[in-house]
């Protein structure tokens, strides 16, 4: 099992002059679980896209380590997974094809038996050839959590966990989270109480922002 | 090894998905067929000389290229996709495959753009081949290095549309120039010998965009 860890230093970020946020700094090492919270616009969504590696932040800088040795950006991308509404798969595709594509991509290797097993985790094993474009909103989450754990990953970032999901997706997230969290990291983003309570930890972001433990 | 076989795999999930969406496809087909009629019903009865030619040749090609080219970064960007092939894939793996693609990509039009010439217009004829085919193959991964850099560059602007040929035409003189007198030199039926200092620049101009693309690639495609 490996122990990843992300240090987070006096990072801010800025779009066009304007200041999303300034000075988060943070540490946190797995097994753990972390929740982004602040208000609308705080910067919850751009901060999780800076922790994976998407955006670079205007100052600081995120370390990533994995059992304790520091690692570039580019490679903690093998051990992270993420979903977010900003990240969408390929409507063209069927739920299948976008995993073996995504999945020859990442690591030239197709792990059917994998594929399958997340498929039916999220209840999508029986749409599995029908093309993503024809899915819903919900349904297109769900397969986004089959794409996230595609790798088994040892951090997993969640932007919005459960927007779009009905009673049963909701319930398929939480066991996801429960499973993360007892050997791995887990952050997740988010501005509903509820999901924040998941995690054992929470950070604030936005003007208001502090830590509570 | 395994860099070749993911550049394979973005080569191979973009091709798929061009034959399902037809992003770029219709559009390029749509130009050549309508550039090429128009140029047809003006032109068709004049004696052009092969300098005239060979320029008309590529003008179709480049605003085909244009109108198609820009497709490959901009659809991940309007998808949403974008992120997505970040998470999997290194910045060096999605350049080449997506620069692979546009290579096959402006090697059809170019030949699907030759073949109407060679069809349509009496006077286009190619009395020196080998110089004609490998000004094609030099000037289309000219093309397609420039293209292809430019697409990730304007993909993240609001004025995709008008930036793409604007950017791009100042980029592309050098490569133009010299594949319209090489074109001419084929169409004119002269030794191959005489086009090698096209070819070298041409060689030239592929190396410095394909190399210089790579290296700006990192900083274009991340944020």
């Amino acid at each position: 099992m490996k122990t990843v860890s992300i240090d987070a230093k006096n990072i801010s970020k800025d779009f066009n002059r304007r200041s999303i946020f300034h000075d988060i700094s943070f540490e946190v090492s797995s097994p753990a679980s972390l929740a982004i919270t602040g208000k609308n616009g705080a910067g919850k969504s751009t901060l999780s896209k800076i922790l994976a590696g998407l955006l670079t932040p205007t100052k600081g800088s995120v370390e990533y380590g994995i059992d304790g040795k520091t690692i570039f950006s580019g490679e903690f991308r093998h051990v992270i997974g993420f979903v977010s509404p900003y990240l969408n798969l390929y409507d063209e595709f069927t739920a299948l094809e976008n995993l073996h594509f995504l999945s020859r991509i990442r690591s030239n290797t197709i792990d059917r038996q994998r594929i399958q097993e997340l498929l039916m985790l999220v209840d999508l094993w029986h749409r599995r050839d029908d093309h993503v474009g024809t899915f819903s909103s919900g349904m297109k989450q769900r397969l986004k959590y089959a794409f996230a754990l595609l790798h088994r990953p040892n951090v997993l970032l969640l932007d919005e966990p459960t927007s779009n999901l009905d009673d049963d997706g909701v319930e398929i997230v939480k066991q996801i989270v429960q499973e993360q969290k007892k050997q791995d990291l887990l952050i997740i983003a988010t501005n509903d109480a509820a999901e924040a309570n998941w995690c054992d930890r929470e950070i604030k972001v936005g003007m208001d922002r502090g830590e509570k433990q | 090894m395994k860099t070749i076989a993911a550049i394979v795999a973005v080569v191979s999930k973009d091709v798929r998905s061009e034959l399902r969406t037809r992003y770029a496809l219709n559009a390029l087909l749509m130009f050549v067929l309508i550039a090429v009629a128009t140029i047809l019903f003006a032109l068709r009865d004049d004696h052009l000389s092969s300098d005239v030619l060979a320029g008309m040749f590529w003008v179709v090609i480049f605003f085909t290229a244009m109108s198609g080219l820009s497709r490959i970064f901009v659809s991940e960007e309007e998808r949403g996709t974008t992120f997505t092939l970040q998470l999997v894939a290194t910045p060096s793996v999605v350049y080449w495959g997506k620069l692979f693609f546009n290579a096959g990509l402006t090697l059809l039009l170019t030949g699907a753009v030759a073949i109407l010439y060679i069809v349509v217009f009496p006077a286009f004829v190619v009395q020196s081949p080998s110089i004609f085919i490998v000004t094609l193959l030099l000037g289309d991964l000219g093309f397609a290095a420039s293209a292809t850099i430019l697409a990730a560059i304007i993909a993240k602007a609001h004025s995709k549309g008008t930036l793409y040929p604007v950017l791009s035409f100042p980029v592309l003189i050098p490569l133009l120039m010299t594949v319209m007198q090489s074109t001419a030199k084929a169409l004119d039926g002269e030794n191959i010998s005489d086009a090698f200092g096209d070819f070298q620049i041409l060689i030239a101009y592929l190396l410095i965009m394909a190399g210089g693309s790579y290296l700006l690639f990192d900083y274009v495609w991340k944020d």
